[in-house]
């Protein structure tokens, strides 16, 4: 990575100022990632509405930083190194953006969640993947900081546990399912919000894939572990016995 | 559609190897060489010629720089030069070079036969066709310098007639004697051994470069010195009236005069004076300086005027081209930084173009020096024979000569010995030439700038 | 972070420097400047684009009176520099000029020293009144053009023995020596390679903190990166004027569009 000071200081200031954004969008849906996992625990309602609240500045901070970056495209022309920042700056941004949504999506679940009887123990699992991929981002964003290849590539590996925990979410709640019809409709809804943490996961590892292109130029060409078996493996359900 | 037809017609060329030549390519090279070859032929012609013109000169002149001299000691008889015995300077004038011609010859006789030298010359009078006529002058200068020394036997080194001169350097034939007044073949052989016994020899000849104009009779004597004079007074009055005026002509001209129709009539008739016949300007110069303002004839104040006509138009070509090559962005820096048009030409414009300026002028100096014609029509070709500083060179109005009008009047002479001494005249006048374009080289590559 | 938003607050600061109203140019029969009106802001750069021939320069030099010394050149309307009209018949131009400074397409320096190149403007003008004083000034302008550390050791070396780069700034050094108030630059950059014209565009952006920059440039790039506005010229006329983020990243008018995308020459 070339560290030196551009001979337009100016340059320099746009560069930081829009990843100054980056990291400034990157720590609020962090919090969305939080507080929203932690309202759907106290079923508070209040905490996921600021939820909703701090998308909407989440989206603004997007639109921002587009604008700097086409910006900065128009009026310096940036090469090499310079340009793959602006690029996965916008990269960068349109994935934190929709974490930022799946996010508030958890917490609009919280709202009619909270009108239902609690499904037992399955507040604390969701929190631990939601645990789990919020230090993902923050890893990703420290690579970032960082130009860290090596800790975008353990980012990447980690998204397998994050899999992990959406499987055996799946199961448990096909099983909640399966034992009382009554449970559907909560069990529904989390199930959704355990797909949303598990896509979010995939938003990171997209994030740690663009810190990789940033520094080395190249797209990681290594296939993406895939840990969520559900879609493609029937055995991964348990069967109805007839 | 026309474009595919044409393209059809189009043959693609022949698959050719880039190692066999092609015939065209064999046809451009011959053509190449064949331009090349004439060119070359042309400066080895231009060389040639020069090589002829110089080894003509050379040898021709070369002769001009020595001259024969005679070693005679002259007994300073005072019943002759001195009959009061006073040494009375007024009456020792009064003794003319008449008086002291007899002296020098029984001198030489004396010293013919002291030295055993057989000839059949008994009288001194009949050794008068070896020394220069020149000869009881110098001796009288001497003694009117040195009046003491009457009484006494003082050795001259006295020049030879112009004859002996000549038969030294074989310009003198002896078949040609016998038609010859001024010498005979016994007066050859009795020069063959004073050479031998060492009292007539060939010297340095300085008298050629310091000294004046001689008579048709005394081609030994005559020298370039005062012409030179001449010249160097008419290019003081060139350089001091042309320079300023041709400047700042030029400098009106290139920087401050309006685009228009009269500065563009100026424009050509300075072209055009630039290409006409100096001898134009000579009669110009005797119209108005002469017969008009009645300055005097033969000055090198009027000589200096008419050149300096002459000299204006090349002087003011040769300005403005420099001034042109001074580039613009210069100016427009700056008028740029709030400099006047004034400010920005002296300050900045002129200093760059002064090479350019000197070089012009110098070449317009010497194209100067080397007229003649002009010179012709006004009369500088004065005959002055005697030395500086006495009188008549020793001014802008007093007559006087220039190098190239005594060339060309040392030409017209029927004595063989001036022929030699006009190429020799010719050498020195290439010489000033020479110097003079070094130096306007070595000033322009001394001042020369890049920008 | 952006320019935009300097130059948005030094817009609530400072005044319009130079003001033209229906500007018109004949150069003999050919009109050159067409009806152009601007107002030009202190302490931004602003940054003249357009195609060749299309009167960008021309409308530059008609603020310092440099078209001036054209003898068929006829300038109608009004400029104004602070509220003074600069084409009054009162206005003497070299007094003009020294406020008005200019540095050229080709870097052109005196033939002389470094020293003497920066000390031309200030002697003619009686800025100094001694030799340490003079030396003040000619170190405060290099300094300023960010080529003093480049040239300290060297002042008496002449001028025309920089390099490009290092001579366009001893130039700039030379302009703003006669404390100048606008700083207009005819192409600047047009004869340096892209590492020199970096190290100037970098200058003009801090010599925006002192004076008011007018820069002509063919290059869209070079107005993009170091102008705070921008004002596009066509065929004579000015066709818009505007923040340089607007007019890079989405221009009114069509034409303007179609030149800095490379649509029309």
């Amino acid at each position: 990575m070339n560290t030196e000071a551009h001979i337009a200081s100016a340059f320099d200031r746009d560069l930081e100022g829009i990843q100054a954004k980056i990291m400034k969008m990157g720590g609020l849906v962090e919090n969305s990632i939080l507080n929203a996992v932690e309202s759907l625990e106290k079923r508070d309602e209040e905490q996921a509405e600021q939820v909703r609240k701090s998308d909407r500045v989440i989206d603004a901070l997007e639109e921002e930083i587009n604008n700097d970056a086409a910006q900065v495209i128009a009026l310096r022309a940036p090469t090499a190194v310079d340009l793959r920042v602006v690029l996965s700056v916008m990269k960068i941004s349109a994935n934190l953006e929709r974490i930022g949504d799946y996010a508030k999506n958890m917490a609009k679940r919280t709202t009619v969640l909270s009108q239902m009887p609690p499904v037992n123990g399955s507040a604390a699992s969701l929190r631990r993947m939601a645990k789990e991929v919020d230090r993902m981002l923050r890893s990703a964003l420290d690579a970032y900081i960082q130009r860290d290849v090596d800790l975008a590539y353990e980012v990447i590996h980690r998204d397998e546990d994050v899999d992990q925990m959406y499987n055996t979410l799946f199961r448990e709640f096909l099983t909640f399912m399966m034992e009382d019809p009554r449970n559907i409709t909560a069990c529904m809804h989390l199930h959704f919000i355990a797909k949303n943490t598990e896509r979010m996961g995939d938003h990171v590892t997209a994030i740690a894939e663009q810190v990789i292109y940033l520094v080395t130029g190249e797209t990681p060409d290594e296939k993406r572990p895939k840990g969520d078996e559900t879609s493609v493996n029937p055995d991964v359900a348990p069967q109805y016995e007839e | 559609m026309t474009d595919m037809a044409t393209n059809n017609d189009i043959v693609p060329p022949a698959k050719s190897s880039l190692l066999a030549l092609d015939a065209r390519t064999q046809r451009r090279n011959r053509e190449e060489s064949t331009f090349k070859a004439l060119g070359l032929g042309a400066v080895g012609i231009g060389m040639l010629f020069l090589l002829i013109l110089l080894t003509t000169i050379v040898s021709n002149g070369v002769g001009a720089f020595t001259q024969t001299f005679i070693n005679v000691p002259v007994y300073l008889d005072p019943a002759k030069l001195d009959k009061k015995g006073e040494r009375n300077l007024d009456d020792i004038k009064k003794v003319s070079t008449f008086g002291y011609s007899p002296l020098v010859l029984n001198g030489l006789l004396e010293l013919v036969q002291e030295n055993g030298i057989d000839t059949p010359f008994e009288k001194s009078k009949q050794m008068k066709s070896l020394v220069s006529a020149s000869a009881a002058a110098k001796v009288r200068d001497y003694v009117i310098a040195n009046p003491d020394q009457i009484g006494e036997t003082v050795t001259f080194n006295l020049l030879a007639a112009s004859r002996v001169d000549g038969y030294l350097k074989d310009r003198v034939k002896r078949e040609d004697v016998a038609r010859d007044k001024n010498i005979s073949a016994e007066h050859l052989d009795l020069v063959d051994e004073l050479v031998k016994a060492g009292i007539v020899k060939k010297g340095f000849n300085w008298s050629f470069i310091t000294g004046a104009d001689a008579s048709e009779s005394r081609a030994e004597q005559a020298g370039i010195g005062v012409a030179m004079m001449g010249s160097f007074f008419m290019m003081l009055v060139v350089l001091l009236l042309s320079l300023p005026i041709g400047v700042a002509a030029s400098i009106y001209l290139e920087e401050f005069a309006p685009q228009n129709k009269f500065t563009d009539l100026i424009e050509v008739n300075i072209s055009n004076l630039a290409a006409v016949p100096s001898i134009v300007f000579g009669i110009l110069g005797l119209a108005v300086f002469i017969q008009f303002m009645h300055l005097p004839q033969s000055a090198p104040l009027v000589g200096g005027l008419v050149l300096t006509l002459m000299t204006l138009p090349t002087i003011i070509i040769s300005t403005r081209a420099a001034l042109k090559a001074v580039p613009s962005s210069i100016r427009q820096a700056a008028l740029g930084v709030g400099a006047s048009k004034m400010q920005s030409v002296f300050h900045h414009v002129l200093p760059l173009a002064m090479p350019g300026i000197l070089t012009g002028t110098i070449i317009g100096l010497a194209q100067a020096l080397g007229e003649t014609a002009p010179l012709l029509l006004i009369g500088m070709v004065g005959y002055i024979a005697s030395n500086p500083p006495d009188g008549i060179v020793s001014g802008f109005m007093d007559p006087n000569s220039a190098m190239p009008a005594q060339i060309y009047e040392w030409a017209k002479r029927a004595d063989p010995a001036y022929y030699e001494r006009a190429w020799g005249g010719i050498i020195i006048l290439l010489l000033f030439l020479l110097t003079m374009n070094v130096i306007a080289v070595i000033l322009r590559r001394r001042f020369e700038r890049r920008w | 972070m952006f320019d935009t938003d300097n130059a948005k607050n030094t817009m609530t600061q400072t005044d319009i420097k130079f003001s033209a109203k229906n500007v018109q140019v004949f150069y003999g029969e050919n009109h050159a400047i067409k009806d152009v009106n601007v107002e030009l802001e202190d302490k931004t750069v602003t940054a003249f684009i357009g195609p060749s021939g299309c009167g960008k320069s021309t409308f530059l030099r008609c603020l310092n009176r440099m078209n001036d010394t054209i003898d068929i050149c006829k300038v109608k309307g009004d400029i104004l520099l602070d509220g003074e009209d600069i084409y009054d018949k009162r206005v003497d131009p070299v007094q003009l000029r020294a406020k008005v400074g200019m540095v050229f397409q080709k870097p052109n320096p005196f033939p002389k020293s470094i020293y003497d190149n920066v000390a031309y403007g200030p002697r003619i003008h009686g800025l100094a009144r001694s030799k340490a004083e003079l030396d003040e000034i000619v170190e405060k302008s290099l300094r300023g053009a960010a080529i003093w550390n480049e040239v300290k050791d060297r002042l008496d070396a002449p001028g025309t023995g920089l390099s490009g780069g290092q001579q366009q700034r001893l130039c700039i050094a030379r302009a703003i020596a006669t404390k100048p108030e606008v700083l207009l630059m005819d192409e600047p950059c047009s004869a340096l390679d892209p590492i020199a014209t970096a190290q100037v565009e970098e200058l003009i952006d801090d010599l925006r903190k002192d004076f008011s920059v007018v820069i002509v440039t063919h290059s869209m790039q070079q107005a993009a990166r170091v102008s705070q506005k921008t004002a596009f010229f066509h065929l004579g006329n000015l066709v818009e004027f505007g923040e340089t983020p607007q007019i890079f990243t989405n221009p009114e008018d069509e034409r303007t569009e179609s030149y800095i995308t490379g649509r029309i020459g």
